[in-house]
């Protein structure tokens, strides 16, 4: 069974008259422990299929599954529950809070848990020292290098251990150093600690690191590379 | 509250403007504290008085003074056990700003009445034998420095000329109701000056049993209903409750004002509240996505408002019961006991209450609301 089971997903979005069919019946499967890159032209849908598996967005029809988990059939109460245990959100624009160190926004997934503050500071100290950042932990948003925020953001990603890991363009505004430092971390973050990471890019460079890579096109995946099977 | 430092930050985000809020909530609090002390004190004068004692005055009018023979006469009524009486002079110290009660009094009789007015034996005893003595509320003591033993000259305003009184002894109330920045004199000084008209402003009864009030004020107004001055016999306390209503209307404007300071206050904090709820559209969409749920944000962003009204309300409210306190504010002597009651405190609270959901439930409701995907999708 794969982690994330999307079957035969329709996705409607009516703006005004107009109706947008983004996905007329998708069906994907994602393996545990993969690491996928998403791609294709703007307006293609990649937004709307991670948005669809984090349970942020409802399909007009059809199934996702994540770990068994039928996300698309859940109460918005119970999504927030499974997104902080199972989720793990990257943005292209990073999406710190600014009024909070590094430290702090990392520490927010860890509010919704019942650990203690020391275990919650160990798990923050681990994460801020994946990302490389155990040094700024104390800085503000504002006081870091674009770069170093995607990596502060990345260490929320994934402090609460989530069993998958989605990204939305999260080099889109990074120079070409600090992207690869990212994309590095990443493929470190599927290797060594096996997370389950999908990643969606315009970036050549970006969906070079992943094992697999999916092109989207007017909602339908128009082929399948499978590198490592 | 493992929450208290992202609250914390939120505050943090616009200090001016958090200090702003927090202060007119405090400010409002504190005019509303003081207004409404006003009325309490107002009603607490009204009820002061004991029920053994009934207040005669002239039926006319209580300006209107009464024969002084009259005291021989009251005094035999049944269930009639003390006679006194009292004169408003109407005095004049210095430039005269700083106005305070002078009454010519039957002196032993007038302290036998009111134990309520505490006076060192000594200086009782001889203020007693002194004629031209003066017995003084201990505020003003403070107020102009005076001692016991002093010379003080006032200016007659209803009785003219100077007048020059030895200060003899410093009363403290034992109850606050009762003015504590009174001066009081013999009687006997200002009827002999005045050429022995033999006035009394009003007399002061004390009664065997309260119960009996209303049949002994019905002999007493009876019994000198056809004479040259007739008389009107109540209650201490419906006497003390005739000055109240005056200020009846002033109380209704004071409630009204309180009112709509506070109301313009809500205006101030709901506003405040709306703005920065509606610049964090995009990280209450990514706290979503992290994973708080809708009831949590509707919680927190409640939990802002609560923290900026309940800690405007701990200091203006705060503020207003130490201020007066620590200053002993009692409007010039109008108002006695001034004190902001725990009664107006919590009425206080219950309105930093009412403007937490009031300023705060619909930023909460909003925020519980927001749709994930379009937030983040507008601002990008
Ligand atoms: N909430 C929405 N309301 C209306 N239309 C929407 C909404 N979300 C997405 N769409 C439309 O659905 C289509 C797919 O959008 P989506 O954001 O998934 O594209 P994308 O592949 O992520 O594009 P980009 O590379 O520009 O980010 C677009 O035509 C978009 O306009
Ligand atoms: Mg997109």
């Amino acid at each position: 069974m794969a982690l994330v089971e999307i079957r035969d997903v329709y996705k409607t979005f009516t703006r005004g008259a107009e109706r947008i069919d983004v996905f007329t019946g998708l069906t994907l499967d994602v393996e545990q422990g993969s690491f996928t890159a998403l791609m294709g032209p703007s307006g293609s849908g990649k937004s709307t299929l991670l948005n669809l598996i984090a349970g942020l967005d409802r399909p007009t029809s059809g199934t996702v599954r994540v770990n068994g988990a039928e996300v698309s059939a859940m109460t918005p109460a119970q999504l927030a529950t499974w997104r902080s245990e199972h989720v793990g959100f990257v943005f292209q624009s990073f999406n710190l809070l600014p009024v909070l160190t590094a430290f702090q926004n990392v520490e927010l997934p860890l509010l919704l848990t019942r650990l203690s503050k020391r275990e919650r500071d160990e798990r923050i100290r681990i994460a801020l020292g994946v990302v490389g950042l155990d040094d700024r932990m104390d800085h503000y948003p504002r006081q870091l290098s674009g770069g170093q925020e995607q990596r502060v953001a990345i260490a929320r990603a994934i402090v609460a251990d989530p069993t998958l890991v989605l990204l939305d363009e999260p080099t889109g505004q990074l120079d070409a150093k600090s992207s690869q430092e990212v994309l590095t971390l990443l493929a470190r973050l599927n290797d060594e600690f096996g997370k389950t990471i999908l990643i969606v890019t315009h970036d050549p460079a970006a969906s070079g690191r992943a094992r697999r890579q999916l092109h989207l096109e007017k909602g339908t995946f128009v082929e399948q590379g499978s590198l490592v099977p | 509250m493992k929450f208290w430092s992202l609250l914390r930050a939120n505050l943090g985000r616009h200090k001016r403007r958090t200090f702003l809020t927090i202060a007119s909530v405090a400010l409002a609090l504190f005019l509303f504290a003081s207004l409404r002390s006003v009325i309490t004190t107002i009603g607490m004068a009204a009820q002061f008085g004991s029920a053994r004692r009934l207040v005669t005055t002239n039926a006319t009018g209580f300006v209107l003074p009464l024969p002084v023979s009259y005291a021989n006469r009251l005094e035999t009524v049944p269930g009639v056990e003390k006679v006194t009486w009292a004169n408003w002079f109407g005095g004049r110290y210095g430039d005269g700003k700083r106005f305070f009660a002078t009454f010519a009094v039957d002196a032993k009789s007038y302290l036998d009445i009111y134990p309520e007015m505490s006076v060192p034996a000594d200086q009782k005893e001889a203020f007693l034998q002194d004629k031209g003595g003066a017995l003084i509320g201990v505020r003003l003591v403070n107020l102009f420095g005076w001692k016991v033993g002093q010379n003080v000259t006032l200016q007659g305003t209803i009785f003219p000329g100077d007048w020059t009184f030895t200060i003899r002894g410093v009363y403290t109330p034992t109850d606050p109701a009762i003015n504590d920045d009174a001066l009081m004199f013999h009687y006997d000084y200002l009827d002999e000056r005045a050429g022995r008209p033999g006035n009394a402003g009003w007399y002061i009864l004390e009664i065997d049993k309260p119960d009996n009030a209303a049949q002994i004020a019905k002999t007493i107004d009876d019994q000198f209903r056809s004479s040259s001055a007739p008389t009107k016999t109540g209650t201490e306390q419906a006497f003390n409750a005739s000055f109240a209503t005056m200020w009846g209307n002033i109380g209704l404007l004071m409630n009204t004002i309180g009112l709509a300071v506070v109301f313009a206050i809500l205006l101030v904090t709901a506003n405040a509240m709306m703005m920065s709820a509606r610049e964090r559209t995009r990280e209450l969409a990514v706290l979503k996505t992290i994973g708080y749920s809708d009831r949590l944000l509707f919680g927190l962003v409640l939990a802002e408002a609560g923290l900026i009204t309940i800690t405007g309300a701990v200091l203006g409210l705060g503020a207003a019961k130490l201020l007066y306190r620590a200053t002993n504010f009692n409007a010039a002597g109008f108002l006695p006991g001034f004190d902001v009651s725990w009664g107006t405190m919590a009425t206080g609270g219950v309105i930093a209450l009412v403007l937490m959901l009031a300023s705060g439930i619909v930023p909460a409701m909003q925020a519980a609301r927001l749709p994930v995907v379009t937030a983040l999708r507008s601002v990008e």
